[in-house]
């Protein structure tokens, strides 16, 4: 007999605030800088210093609280979470222990079934840790500290993911609202955006929860999915061969797809929180939690569900803009001035997409305004040029700047519509081929499609593709 | 109570290096603090609220506003050992 296991994970996701100043701290908090540059006594942990809670930082958090849907704290604290490593110039990492920014909200995600809630436990500020390099003669460590003090929200969910995929599915989703809310720059390969995964087994109908073990170490949403399946698969390998799982913290190794034990020594941590007497307590009233609602954008979801109604776009198509928020923004002020949301969105999500993946590059980069894309969309609708020219003309506005017009005069792009020009084309393409002309004549028409195409590589694909058709039609039909 | 087991985990969390003769004095000494503490055990409590802070004060915040930061050198001065702009410590793996 087959035993079915159910799934469950809980992730923890850490997000670096993009303020300008440390959290507890004046030193800039920037990527890249030489290493031990934005350094100062109190990220130092030198002794008789004294940290103080910077209010952007604090602000930033509940406004991820409130777009989670969670429940503001009205007093907070800061604990001292104690380790020895020398990432921590301290021995503590000043974090959040019992009363944490946020508690209580939760993120809608879909799956088969339909939509399904995953719960957030809590969200809490706390400060980020130095790097830890390891020199090229492999005796020594080396330290730099430009990141200890970078202002953290770790976002908690609650057990309630049942697949690796509902794991990738959930990541996604928080990742495309905290984007809205510009909190961060949510970049994964800085290190802006990172994830821990808890994941244990357990047969299907038991309430307790199987012993779990910690993944770390995933730097893409894909790791974290890979890890995740490697891990489930693994847990049920050592349960149906009468095993038992052991609660530890694994290492995921992307290269080699397996997950591997932590040499370090210390794996039952034991952190001793205590309140962090450097610190008072805060109070968030009623007024700056009303204050950081008002300045809530809409969100993707409600996004959404607006550009359908409003726009009446496919579910799809608004799907597609909305993973972008400034591209959504973009796709509404081209609405504004030019009432076809569909080929606009259509432009939106295939061309201009491409562009920007291929130059690996956001809209924001692009030289593109909603004014130039406007008159390249109604040039190719006027058929003042072809489709395919049309996003030639894009890639060249956005190499230059320039506008569409500009460049369709320019390189002589202009599609040719007049009938004499291309009545002379048309002329020597059927003389040329008696054949499929004959073929047109016994009741073939498809095959103008053939002498259309012909024209078109004569006239350099510049001939208006419409026009042609027409006339190699006339034309026969009146020989 | 406390035994001559939590006292030598404190210490090794501590990473404090404790001799085997004073474990006896220190288990001893540790078992007195607790115990005097414990005396809060014998008050009703029920309606006070939990001290969060010893000091009455809340919401000390500090604006968003970069500040100068120590040199490479001056930071480093401090350091036992540094190499190539880092604090160098003994080699960790993971």
């Amino acid at each position: 007999m087959t035993q079915q296991f159910e799934t469950v994970i809980g992730l923890e996701v850490h997000l670096q605030l993009s303020t300008k100043a440390k959290i507890f701290c004046g030193c800039a908090n920037v990527f890249g800088s030489p290493p031990n540059t934005n350094v100062c006594p109190v990220c130092l942990g030198l002794p008789g210093t004294l940290p103080v809670l910077n209010n952007q930082a604090l602000l930033y958090a509940i406004k991820v609280g409130l777009a989670l849907n969670a429940e503001i704290n009205p007093f907070i604290k800061f604990d001292r979470k104690n380790y020895y490593y020398p990432d921590l110039p301290k021995g503590y990492q000043i974090s959040q222990y019992d009363l944490p920014v946020a508690k209580d909200g939760f993120v809608m995600i879909k799956n088969e079934q339909g939509p399904k809630r995953v719960g957030i436990k809590r969200a809490h500020l706390e400060e980020d840790a130095g790097k830890l390099m390891h020199d090229n003669t492999g005796n020594c460590s080396l330290v730099d500290y430009n990141r200890t003090g970078t202002p953290l929200i770790e976002i908690v969910t609650e057990p309630d993911l049942r697949s690796p995929q509902e794991a990738y599915d959930y990541l996604n989703i928080l990742k495309l609202i905290l984007q809205y809310l510009e909190v961060s720059d949510c970049d994964m390969e800085k290190g802006s955006l990172r994830c821990d995964a808890n994941v244990s087994i357990r047969p299907v109908g038991q309430k307790e929860f199987g012993t779990k073990t910690e993944l770390k170490n995933m730097n893409s949403f894909r790791s974290v999915k890979s890890a995740l399946e490697y891990e489930v698969g693994r847990h049920q390998q050592v349960i149906l061969s009468g095993g038992k799982i052991m609660q530890e913290t694994l290492l995921w190794d992307d290269e080699k797809g397996v997950t591997a034990g932590m040499r370090s020594k210390e794996q039952a941590h034991d952190y001793r929180y205590f309140p962090d007497p450097d610190l008072v307590p805060f109070t968030i009233d009623d007024k700056i939690i009303d204050q950081v609602r008002a300045e809530l954008p809409e969100l993707p979801q409600a996004k959404l569900e607006r550009l359908i109604k409003q726009y009446d776009l496919s579910e799809y198509d608004a799907g597609v803009l909305i993973m972008d928020k400034a591209v959504a923004y973009f796709f509404e002020q081209c609405c504004e001035k030019y009432h076809q949301p569909k080929k606009i969105a259509n432009w939106l999500n295939g061309a201009v997409l491409k562009e920007m993946n291929e130059r690996k590059t956001s809209l924001g980069n692009l030289k593109l305004t909603p004014a130039h894309l406007i008159e390249l969309i109604q040039a190719v609708e006027d058929g003042v040029v072809s489709n395919l020219a049309g996003k030639e003309v894009l890639t060249d506005m956005l190499d230059s700047g320039y506008s569409a017009g500009t460049i369709v005069s320019q390189k002589g792009l202009a599609q040719v519509s007049d009938d004499s020009s291309l009545m002379a084309i048309v002329e020597e393409i059927i003389h040329q081929n008696p054949t499929v002309v004959e073929q047109i004549k016994q009741g073939k028409p498809s095959a103008t499609g053939f002498l259309v195409g012909q024209a078109m590589k004569k006239s350099g694909g510049k001939a208006n593709p419409k026009k042609l058709n027409e006339l190699i039609t006339r034309r026969i039909s009146n020989a | 109570m406390i035994t001559k087991k939590d006292v030598q985990y404190i210490a090794a969390l501590a990473r404090v290096d404790l001799p085997e003769d004073k474990l006896e004095g220190l288990t001893k000494n540790l078992t007195d603090i607790v115990g005097y503490v414990k005396q809060l055990q014998k008050l009703d409590l029920k309606d006070i609220k939990p001290t969060s802070h010893a000091v009455p004060l809340t919401d000390a915040l500090r604006k968003d506003i970069v500040k100068p930061s120590l040199s490479n050198a001056q930071a480093l001065s401090l350091a036992p050992q540094a190499k190539d702009g880092c604090f160098k410590v003994p080699l960790v793996i993971e």
